[in-house]
């Protein structure tokens, strides 16, 4: 049976949304087991409320009849899982080999500077999170980062100008 | 002749195929010689006869490995084909090609696999910072749904198949099949004991191929234009095409499909471009980060399995990176030492515990407080980190960099020690 509650904090359980709870329905559909979905549905809740905290964590357990353990062990073993809350955009930013050899720490310098925050650190306005990520699988155009879905290439310190005045200009 | 059975509808300057267009250049032409009565032995054995080696890493024959899987009235009756396209090999960029330039190319090679070892659910297991990738990879299979490729009774063949993307959450260690199979079952995703072996337990206990992205991508070419022709790509030992990547300080860095047996030096300064002015080549790795560091002097090798092999290095995933004479070199080891460390699932000790230790000594060489007693504890952790030592490779993939780079770069380590900063840095 799965837990509802944190006994030692009293965190409960919140209430998936229909729109969750319909995405979560879809990928059972697709494996043989709800275990197998345990990843799915946290991305699904993750895209929804931005974050997964405790309170989704518990409601995906008790909807999947999944120990809370097993589940935060699959939370926190993945990368994009993130169980604190972020900014409106997650900067993920490679700094594996390929881009290190092109430069990446000068750029990492320049974001820095530029957002006031490292890696791990969100701005005060909570428009951005700033994380480093494994080798983005683009080395031909090092040195390289995503903003949210989107992949920026070839990055100089002029272009990383332009890309963070771009998504402070959205709503 | 087709020359280029990967990349031959792949301009990136446009969108993928979509599937009419693709069958018009070939396309699903194999599947329709399984309707016409091509048995799943008979693609086992072209397969076989073709000599294709895995292009995940091992290089192990395709083949062979499908023939693990139990066959007949006996074996169980459901199976999975699974293709890893988890890429995230440092300095590896050539499946994102692939999936976003030709996805029907990859669900062809499937529908190929999953029928030769009878499997009716195939995944792809896509690595979830390949956000382009999995767009064209919905859009294909939905397209091949539609025109009867996927799902019930394939072509009139009795045979089905059903699809599923599979999207991760970014971890190195899910490349490694056996974890794999852990985190499509929505486990952490640490490698699993083998033997049994995936072939006969894997995926939910059931029979499982796993295969790599650019090895699917073979199977069409191999099926449509034959193994005679599949012989021909190459003059070498090995055969077919290969993609092959070059990142670092060359003039133009990018992905090529070539003939296995091409030589480094025509893939470096053909493709290539050369280095760029100012800058000479001091080393590189072969086949993504966790290779052995090859030198100058082997540029005029031709780039097949055993060549590379005998000068202690691994072709693996073909997609080079370049080490220039102006970036130094301890840094570039302790860049992949980070990642190594970062990477490590945490199951098994030596791996867990033994590269954050080693990656916190490149530290202390970065901020010139490396010792000789640290290059002396560097060295012993080749040994304990080694093959045999740990519970999977990700560890002895990690002492591929480490235990080349000690002996190719023993004086920039012992530089850094003498100087107690690094030389590189102005």
């Amino acid at each position: 049976m799965s837990e509802n509650l944190i006994a030692t904090t009293a965190i409960k359980a919140r209430q998936l949304s229909e729109e969750e709870i319909k995405e979560i329905e879809h990928e059972l559909e697709l494996y043989p087991d709800k275990q197998a979905v345990g990843l799915e549905a946290l991305k699904i809740v993750q895209k929804h409320q931005g974050w997964v905290s405790d309170e989704s964590l518990l409601a995906i357990s008790k909807y999947l009849d999944l120990p809370v353990a097993d589940l935060e062990s699959v939370a926190t073993f993945f990368n994009l899982v993130y169980r604190q809350p972020v900014g409106k955009n997650v900067i993920l930013f490679c700094n594996s080999v390929s881009c290190w050899i092109m430069g990446c720490d000068e750029m990492r310098t320049h974001i820095n500077d530029k957002l006031g925050v490292d890696f791990g650190g969100t701005t005060e306005d909570g428009r951005f999170t700033f994380l480093p990520v494994p080798c983005l699988g683009d080395c031909d155009r090092a040195p390289v980062m995503m903003v949210g879905d989107d992949l920026h290439r070839n990055l100089t310190p002029e272009k990383i100008n332009q890309i963070i005045s771009d998504y402070q200009g959205k709503a | 002749m087709v020359t280029k059975p990967l990349t031959k509808n792949i301009d990136m300057s446009r969108p993928p195929l979509d599937i009419n267009a693709y069958e018009a250049n070939d396309g699903y032409q194999s599947i329709k010689a399984i309707a016409a009565g091509l048995s799943p032995g008979d693609v086992l054995q072209v397969v076989k006869d073709s000599g294709l080696k895995g292009r995940g890493g091992a290089g192990f024959p395709t083949g062979l490995k499908w023939s693990f899987v139990p066959q007949g009235d006996n074996a169980p009756k459901q199976k999975y084909f699974v293709v890893n396209a988890d890429e995230m090999e440092p300095g590896t960029f050539k499946d994102r090609l692939l999936m976003e330039g030709d996805p029907h190319l990859l669900l062809e090679g499937m529908i190929l696999g999953s029928y030769t070892i009878q499997a009716s659910v195939a995944y792809i297991f896509l690595r979830g910072e390949y956000k382009a990738s999995e767009n064209t990879l919905r859009q294909a299979i939905s397209e091949a749904y539609d025109k009867g490729y996927l799902g019930k009774n394939i072509l009139n063949t009795g045979f089905d198949l059903d699809i599923i993307l599979h999207t991760s959450a970014g971890r190195y260690i899910c490349g490694e099949e056996t974890a794999l199979l852990n985190a499509l079952e929505g486990k952490r995703a640490n490698p699993r004991a083998k033997p049994p072996f995936p072939q006969v337990s894997g995926l939910w206990g059931k029979p499982t191929i796993v295969n790599n992205v650019e090895t699917v991508c073979n199977l069409p070419g191999i099926l449509t234009y034959g193994v005679d022709w599949y012989h021909g790509l190459t003059e070498g030992i090995d055969h077919g095409t290969k993609l092959f990547g070059i990142s670092g300080r060359v003039k133009t860095p990018g992905c090529w499909e070539l003939p296995l047996g091409v030589t480094i030096r025509e893939v470096i300064e053909k493709y290539g471009g050369g280095m760029r002015e100012g800058y000479g080549l001091r080393a590189f790795l072969p086949g993504g980060g966790s290779t052995d560091f090859m030198l100058p002097e082997h540029l005029d090798l031709p780039f097949d399995y055993d060549e590379i092999a005998k000068v202690g290095s691994r072709l693996a995933t073909g997609t080079m990176i370049l080490l220039d004479d102006k970036t130094c070199p301890v840094g570039m080891i302790g860049n992949l030492m980070k990642f190594f460390a970062h990477e490590s699932c945490g199951f098994c000790t030596p791996c867990r515990d033994g590269l954050p230790w080693v990656d916190e000594i490149f530290n202390e060489f970065e901020s010139g407080r490396g010792s000789e007693k640290d290059l002396q504890i560097l060295h012993e952790h080749v040994d304990y980190l080694g093959p045999g030592r740990t519970f999977c490779a990700l560890a002895p993939g990690a002492t591929a960099p480490l235990g080349s780079g000690l002996r190719i770069f023993a004086e920039d380590f012992h530089r850094h020690i003498k100087e107690k900063r690094c030389p590189y840095k102005h």
